[in-house]
């Protein structure tokens, strides 16, 4: 079985993140980028089905050429090849041109099966698994907190906002997970000596056939950006005695009871 | 084929798995309403769709196209896309709003790149400027509000659930039907479908106006019941921290943060929750902020409005028995 994994390098959320006021983009300088744990929980799916099956599992990510090592991360964990597609014109790109790329590339590598994290920590949008899905024309079986697989399904439990289902999708199909399954294994020494000599392919976007400037396709363009007034600390009391009665008072007093 | 208004804004409803209109909506038909005429779409099964109408005129929708299927009990997503793929093509909307929620997200994402419509997520609200419909964000856990638009054609929003505060004046009830023709995309099959039985009475975390969130600082699953007795003498919400959900003291649905529910509450009281900054990310929109800690320097205390250093099981049976003397 050949597995995507979707991995993607993110701020570390422990540190603090920054918008570029000019540009609207990242300022990947301003904080540690570190592969997010929902890569690695993802990815941890496709590994332990690879300790006791036949598979082959290529990690796959669209990123600046600098996160290279970040990628690098995940073939030490045990990944057998790595796709980076880096190009500078996909600085920007929105969630339609990015699931194009991505599709693209998925495409070009072949799959059975693809796995991505529900969410990323930072774009927090959730919508690339099932936009990756259409694209593919293949079934979309997402948020899952349980996956397993048969010879050609998967099939794992979802669960929505009022209701737990199980549901399964035949192969070749998009995935998505959640962070109740397992935490990404810790690379060992073994495993990053042979992250070395692991293939890693990186694309840019005329490998990929995509043009990055169509104004035929409609995107979504950000058109405002501003920083947000930090919350400024209120009053800080240390309790007397009375500590219950104050917040009594200042809920009061705001008519919040 | 009826005539649509030119500043249609299709709504997409969102049911329980018990056919119910889930409690996202009003909001989403409020959002419609302050950018154009909200035009309703029950997917639903055939017989369901004029209760369903009457719930969502009450909530301000125009009128309700109604596409009646039994498909969505059985397969994932897809007949719900084949459904707006319809409303979109007879309606020619200016936006397409849909719930930000798990199924949502699925229905906006493979409607956008089916349409190659525009998409923008995670919507904390909308607006029409000279050149159409714009989206508003929250992003980084709230330190900053981005704005996007379409380049052209509809914009595909998904809405934060709770986020919206307008709600649409009542209408009365337009039901009409309309025929989706099945695509024929590869979906997922659902197996079996289990409602998660709701507990208590207590308001639902996410949209909640107030909530009241425990951390580690409770000590223990039993001592988190003191989260809960203040959560009843408000009327709010139960929220949680990760280090709450971690140690065993509360499931994860309760978790608030970056990996949780996000939630934006005219009242949050944070109870020995030391205040992570992913923490933080999912409740710093709240509009009042109240912490109790024992540490002086935890960072919650950055944030709130009115903070108490001191121990939550002597400040909090206090603070429930004030309560319960105003309410005599």
């Amino acid at each position: 079985m050949k597995i995507i994994v979707l991995v993607k390098e993110v701020p570390d959320t422990y540190t603090e993140r920054k918008l570029d006021l000019e540009t609207g983009l990242a300022d990947r300088a301003a904080s540690e980028a570190v592969l997010d744990e929902i890569s690695e929980r993802a990815l941890e799916v496709a590994l332990s089905f690879a300790d006791s099956n036949d598979a082959e599992i290529v990690v796959l990510s669209m990123a600046p050429e600098s996160a290279a090592a970040t990628i690098r991360k995940a073939l030490a964990m045990g990944a057998s090849s790595a796709v980076h597609v880096a190009d500078p014109a996909v600085a920007g790109a929105d969630l339609g041109l990015t699931a194009r790329i991505l599709a693209a590339a998925i495409r070009r590598t072949g799959f059975d099966l693809v796995i991505t994290g529900n969410l990323s920590t930072d774009g927090n949008g959730g919508v690339l698994p099932a936009m990756l899905a259409e694209l593919l024309d293949v079934p979309n079986a997402t948020a899952l907190s349980s996956v397993k697989f048969t010879a050609d399904a998967v099939s794992g439990t979802r669960n929505t906002d009022d209701s737990t289902m199980r549901i399964s999708a035949k192969l070749p199909a998009v995935i998505s997970i959640t962070e109740a399954l397992p935490a990404g294994r810790f690379p060992n020494f073994k495993g990053i000596m042979a992250a070395k000599k692991k293939p890693f392919e990186t694309l840019s976007l005329a490998d990929l056939g995509i043009e990055p400037n169509d104004f035929s396709v409609a995107m979504s363009i950000m058109t405002a950006i501003a920083e947000k007034p930090l919350r400024t600390a209120g009053v800080k009391i240390t309790d007397q005695g009375d500590g219950g009665t104050k917040i009594a008072e200042y809920l009061i007093e705001n008519r919040l009871v | 084929m009826p005539d649509y208004p030119a500043d249609s804004i299709l709504v997409l409803l969102e049911t329980s798995s018990t056919g119910e209109l889930v409690s996202s909506a009003p909001g989403l038909l409020g959002a419609a309403s302050l950018i154009g005429t909200p035009i309703a779409l029950a997917v639903i099964a055939p017989g369901q769709a004029q209760a369903l109408a009457e719930q969502a005129a009450a909530s301000g929708a125009e009128r309700v196209l109604a596409v009646d299927t039994n498909s969505t009990q059985s397969q994932l997503t897809i007949p719900y896309v084949d459904a707006v793929v319809a409303a979109a093509a007879a309606i020619a909307p200016a936006a397409v709003l849909v719930s930000n929620s798990i199924d949502g997200r699925d229905i906006a994402g493979r409607f956008a790149a089916r349409t190659g419509a525009a998409i923008a997520v995670d919507a904390v609200g909308v607006s029409r400027d000279d050149e159409g419909i714009v989206a508003h964000h929250s992003v980084y856990g709230g330190a900053y509000n981005v704005d996007s638009a379409a380049t052209f054609g509809p914009l595909v929003v998904t809405v934060r659930q709770g986020a919206i505060e307008a709600r649409a004046a009542a209408r009365p009830v337009a039901l009409e039907q309309l025929e989706a023709q099945a695509s024929g995309a590869a979906s997922a099959t659902i197996d079996s479908v289990e409602a998660v039985a709701e507990t208590s009475s207590r308001p639902e975390l996410r949209g909640a106006t107030r909530v009241v969130s425990g951390g580690r600082g409770l000590g223990s699953a039993e001592k988190f019941a003191l989260v809960e007795d203040l959560a009843d003498a408000l009327g709010a919400a139960i929220g949680a921290s990760r280090a709450a959900v971690d140690a065993g003291y509360i499931p994860a649905n309760h978790q608030v943060g970056q990996t949780g529910v996000s939630v934006s509450p005219q009242l949050y009281i944070a109870l020995g929750i030391s205040g992570a900054i992913q923490h933080r990310a999912g409740m710093q929109s709240a509009k009042n902020i109240v912490a109790v800690n024992k540490d002086p320097d935890a960072p919650i205390f950055e944030v709130a409005d009115f903070g108490v250093v001191g121990d939550v099981f002597t400040v909090v049976p206090q603070l429930i028995s004030e309560l319960a003397e105003r309410k005599r």
